[in-house]
């Protein structure tokens, strides 16, 4: 008889808001306390610090509209996060300081996260969804200068972007976007050109959010569907269909492919988050803790596996953090 | 030429003294004339003396006696002769036989026919007809050609050989008719001039006797052959139907449309007939198109396919498109002619506007506007759906043609079937193997148990005063949905708790907007209702019915509260143990009824399953039995709806325009008549129902007329005999009256049907209160 799912570590309770984005720093070289920042739909974020389970900082910088998305730039003293007030703000948390030095007004009204990836050293490109419905605009930071915009073709009717992905094969290498859809199709970019390299019809429904391991060239979509896709990209840089999984319950509002890529966590509305193995995607676990939509799952980059965290972030205004296959 | 017709008349004089002495004289007499006659070159060269003289030799021919008419040489005389006077002569001979036996003239008859002679007979008259015959003549001929069979088949009773059979009978004259065309046709490429109105009257006349079928299958085909390629016969053909005199135009037209292979070759036979025949056209245009709806789509498809063929004839195309819309578009004959023609009707005018182009279109394109929008709004207003759906069709038809760039009309005419929602379940021990198998090639990475892994369910309120709560107030959908969901099994598991706010929650049911596009809502919402219903019938009733005449409340919860009452009627008027077994079957619905879609089908068949079970049973099986529920509610259910419907209020007159529904409340105070049987106050409610059908026997709107006879039905299956007998007889005498002027006068076929069906059930009810008298 398989083991019961375990439950969580701990869960950091008190944004007194519905959590919509998590990201862990944890694996800074020099010696610091573990962090987690959430972000919440009262247009906080918070700066845990998981030592003591304790907020450690509050930052108010998207005039109490919902932020949707936090990521550290380099060092987890530089922080990008980006809300409902349609501004991505760059936050300076260097001893202490709580001050946003930078911000691009993005015009856009959807809920589309962000991407973010490092090109060079002290070089990030960053993905957004512009003004206009359908577009795509990639900035270089901390210049913001306007590298493309990606425009689809005259009738192709994708609608807006739903979710980004910036990724590039091997450090120096030419970055490429993949881009989910409103119409359901996956779409891979070429930046330098501003070209469709690929368009993959994954979904009837948006898609909610992807995941893609660029070392095996396989990436993983969910939409308010009931079911999961599995792609992948050949070597004429085509995306393909791999294989389909079905859920129980509809509606995946995140995925995340651990950093080992050894497993993938998904958030579901149906309150729990669900584990797979990313080889095979084989059914490992459903975590149900959560007693509404769960919003978002990240995992730590901790140096030591054997600490690595998962975080979950729901409507329920919790944030649970598990222990889960940590020993492989 | 003079010495041979000399000859001729010499031999005819010889053979007329010989026939009247008798004897042996006679066979040479006659041989001698046969000779004379090939001398002469047959009976075409006869003049007029000569046809007397042969008219006055075959007369006496028939008249004489056994002995003097030599076998095979005196038919011969009637075969070789001219056709014209054998026929007459012999035809003579069959209406007072002489000393010739019937058998030997129909014999002769029969050699005739089969010799050809009909068509040489009619090519004599075409000749003569150019040097001007005369009438009367001509009129006689073709009444002996066209009447041969009837006349024969008089004489012979049925007896008659089968060549003059009509059926054999009129193809061998299309062929004859196919002969003389040919040496018409052959007459006029030798440069001679020849008429071809008799073929034409014969044409006529078989047609409109109704031969069209024998004649023109054989004239249709060779006709179509002919004409391919040969511009003289297709002048010939052109000429053929033009001379039809005008009274048998019609039928001869109509032959054509219905048997022609397609437009083209109805083209090529009739040519520009309609536009140079004032009554040819009045047959095309008017009456095959708006007067009749008997043809099928073939015909309509050949007739206006001919009219576009020609440019002439496209300026008609286009009147008749207009006199078509004018029909569709008029509000009256949307009320009251049948479906039928106009399912007709619209059929023409999609197949019109296949045909029209570009240009022409533009031309009428604001006519078309208009009578779309007049045809689509009085179409949406009717009560049948299926007129309703035909107005659709017809208007996006209309709409897609006219604006080529512009928006277009477009109706979502689509039945939506919802499923209910299946759970992925993966079996068990297929899942076993699967881990395994995963196990051993993938990784070492075990899964926890999943068998939790359900589908999700909201937590519903447990009682009945948070359903309220949750249903007035509460702003989270979720929960919304699950009460919405729940309701109706609490409503019954807890019928004390109900009773205390059971009018509070009828009135929230009543209010219930869909919040979230919930799966079944409309059905949900009505289960809970008429849960509640039962459950407290009559507070809820009496709410209900008052709140179905009051101020403002859109059709549409009008027609929820009729439909509640029926179905809480019919599960109060079930026994109990009946109710278990039908309620269980309810609770899986797999098709959600969609509002508005057709329930009078239900009731109906609620009414036809009533008539079928007059049958006895013999053996039954073993009821549970209660008392019926119904007997002591029924009343609430019904005396209200009845008293005020012709109170019009200022957003809802039911005797004016919301005739739809007036359709419904008629038809469910039938269902309610029906399952009032067995109650007490059946009799009275039969009663006040009879008025009120009375009251509106003669509305315009069949749905509602249709209900009327539904109630009629239910009230006489419901009510006692004696009782109906007693206290009604008046009403039930004037109803009688009227069902059999719906049986023969009302243009809604169902209507018809069920006034039938009425009257069937009065001739039992006279039959029951018989029988008992004759069995004491």
């Amino acid at each position: 008889m398989a083991l019961p799912p375990p439950d969580p570590q701990f869960v950091l309770r008190g944004t007194s808001a519905a959590v919509h984005t998590l990201h862990f720093s944890c694996g800074g070289q020099e010696p610091g306390v573990p962090t987690l920042f959430s972000g919440s739909e009262n247009g906080f974020i918070h700066v845990w610090n998981l030592k003591t389970h304790r907020v450690d900082t509050e930052l108010d910088g998207h005039g109490r509209k919902s932020v949707y998305c936090v990521e550290t730039i380099g060092s987890k003293n530089r922080l990008l996060s980006q809300g409902r007030d349609q501004r991505i703000c760059l936050w300076d948390l260097a001893e202490g300081r709580t001050s946003v030095t930078d911000s691009v007004f993005t015009e856009n009204v959807g809920f589309c996260r962000c991407s973010l990836l490092k090109v060079a050293e002290g070089r990030w490109l960053v993905a957004m969804a512009a003004k206009a419905l359908e577009e795509v605009q990639v900035l270089e930071l901390p210049s913001k200068t306007s590298v493309c915009t990606l425009k689809p073709e005259v009738g192709a009717k994708l609608g807006m972007p739903m979710c980004l992905k910036l990724w590039q094969l091997n450090c120096g290498s030419q970055p490429l976007l993949l881009a989910g859809y409103e119409d359901g199709s996956v779409v891979l970019w070429n930046l330098s050109m501003g070209k469709v390299l690929s368009q993959l019809v994954c979904h009837q429904e948006p898609v909610m959010s992807l995941d893609f391991d660029s070392e095996k060239a396989k990436g993983i979509s969910g939409s308010s569907e009931k079911v999961l896709s599995i792609w992948s990209l050949n070597e004429q840089q085509n995306l393909q269909v791999y294989k389909t999984h079905k859920l129980v319950n509809a509606g995946i509002a995140d995925i995340t492919i651990r950093p080992d890529k050894k497993i993938l966590a998904t958030a579901g509305w149906d309150h729990r988050i669900r584990i797979f193995g990313w080889k095979k995607l084989k059914p490992l676990a459903v975590l149900d803790y959560h007693t509404a939509t769960v919003h978002c799952v990240s995992f730590s980059d901790h140096k030591n596996p054997s600490e690595r965290l998962l975080a979950a972030g729901s409507k329920d205004h919790r944030i649970s953090i598990w222990s889960i296959y940590t020993q492989t | 030429l003079g010495a041979m017709a000399a000859a001729l008349e010499r031999a005819l004089r010889e053979a007329a003294a010989a026939l009247e002495r008798g004897g042996d004289g006679a066979a040479a007499a006659l041989g001698a004339v046969r000779a004379a006659l090939a001398a002469a070159g047959g009976p075409a060269a006869f003049g007029e003396r000569e046809r007397a003289l042969f008219g006055a030799f075959l007369r006496s021919l028939a008249r004489a006696p056994r002995a003097a008419r030599p076998e095979g040489v005196w038919q011969g005389c009637f075969l070789e002769g001219p056709p014209g006077l054998a026929l007459c002569v012999l035809l003579e001979a069959l209406a007072s036989p002489g000393s010739v036996r019937l058998g030997e003239v129909i014999e002769v008859l029969e050699q005739f026919l089969q010799e050809g002679r009909i068509s040489a007979l009619m090519w004599e008259v075409c000749q003569q007809q150019a040097q001007a015959g005369s009438p009367e003549l001509q009129e006689a001929l073709l009444n002996k050609i066209v009447c041969l069979p009837d006349h024969v088949s008089n004489k012979l009773q049925g007896k008659n050989p089968a060549v003059f059979f009509p059926q054999n009978y009129f193809p061998l004259l299309g062929g004859a008719v196919i002969q003389v065309l040919q040496k018409i046709s052959d007459s006029l490429r030798g440069g001679l001039d020849c008429s071809i109105s008799f073929v034409s009257h014969v044409l006529g006349k078989v047609c409109v006797h109704g031969r069209q079928k024998e004649i023109l299958s054989v004239l249709v085909p060779r006709l179509t052959d002919l004409t391919k390629s040969d511009c003289i016969w297709q002048r010939i053909c052109w000429r053929l139907v033009e001379c039809v005199p005008d009274r048998w135009m019609e039928a001869v037209v109509l032959g054509f449309v219905q048997r022609a292979p397609g437009a083209d070759v109805l083209s090529r036979l009739l040519g520009n007939l309609v536009v140079k025949n004032k009554k040819a056209q009045f047959v095309v245009t008017q009456k095959v198109l708006l007067l009749q709806y008997c043809h099928t789509t073939a015909v309509l498809q050949n007739l206006l396919g001919y009219l576009s063929l020609d440019s002439l004839r496209r300026a008609l195309l286009i009147k008749v498109l207009q006199e078509l819309l004018e029909t569709w578009g008029s509000s009256s004959a949307v009320k009251h002619s049948p479906p039928e023609q106009q399912q007709y009707i619209s059929k023409a005018i999609l197949i019109c506007l296949s045909h029209l182009k570009e240009p022409e279109i533009e031309s009428c394109r604001q006519e078309l506007l208009t009578s779309m929008m007049e045809g689509v709004k009085c179409h949406l207003d009717s009560n049948l759906p299926q007129i309703r759906r035909l107005g659709m069709i017809v208007a996006e038809s209309i709409s897609s043609k006219i604006n080529t760039d512009g928006p277009v009309l477009k109706f979502q005419v689509k039945i939506l079937l919802l499923f209910s929602p299946h759970p992925i379940l993966l079996p068990r021990t297929l899942f076993l193997v699967l881990a395994k198998l995963g196990g051993r090639l993938d990784d070492d990475l075990i899964p926890y148990d999943m068998s939790e892994d359900k589908e999700l369910k909201i937590k519903a309120p447990v009682y009945i005063r948070d359903c309220i709560e949750v249903l007035t107030g509460s702003e989270d959908v979720d929960k919304w949905e699950a009460t919405v969901k729940t309701l109706e099994s609490l409503v019954r598991k807890n019928p004390a708790a109900t009773r205390e706010v059971s009018v509070e929650l009828a009135k929230i049911l009543l209010h219930l907007e869909e919040k979230t596009c919930i799966e079944g809502f409309v059905e949900l919402r009505q289960r809970a209702q008429v849960a509640v219903l039962s459950t407290d019938p009559i507070p809820v009733a009496k709410y209900l019915t008052s709140q179905f005449y009051s101020l403002n409340y859109s059709l549409r919860q009008r027609m929820d509260i009729l439909d509640v009452l029926v179905l809480a009627a019919q599960e109060l008027s079930y026994p109990k143990s009946h109710r278990k077994t039908k309620h269980s079957g309810a609770q899986n619905p797999c098709i959600q009824l969609l509002p508005g879609s057709d329930s009078s089908k239900d009731w109906r068949r609620i009414v036809d399953e009533r008539i079928k079970s007059k049958t006895r049973r013999f053996s039954q099986a073993e009821l549970a039995s209660g008392p019926n529920e119904f007997n002591s509610v029924v009343g609430h259910f019904f005396f209200p709806l009845i008293q005020h419907f012709d109170r019009p209020l200022t957003t809802f007159d039911l005797l004016g325009e919301d005739h739809f529904v007036l359709g419904r409340l008629v038809h469910t105070l039938a269902i309610l008549m029906y399952l009032a049987v067995n109650t007490v106050a059946v009799t009275a409610m039969g009663k006040a129902l009879l008025e009120f059908v009375w009251a509106l026997r003669f509305h315009t709107d069949s749905y509602v007329r249709q209900g009327l006879l539904s109630c009629i039905s239910s009230m006489l299956l419901s009510v006692p005999t004696e009782r109906l007998l007693q206290d009604m007889t008046e009403e039930l005498l004037e109803t009688q009256s009227w069902l059999g002027d719906v049986v023969e006068k009302d243009p809604d076929g169902d209507c018809r049907r069920l006034a039938l069906q009425n009257l069937l059930l009065m001739e039992n009810l006279k039959k029951k209160l018989k029988t008992p008298a004759n069995l004491t």
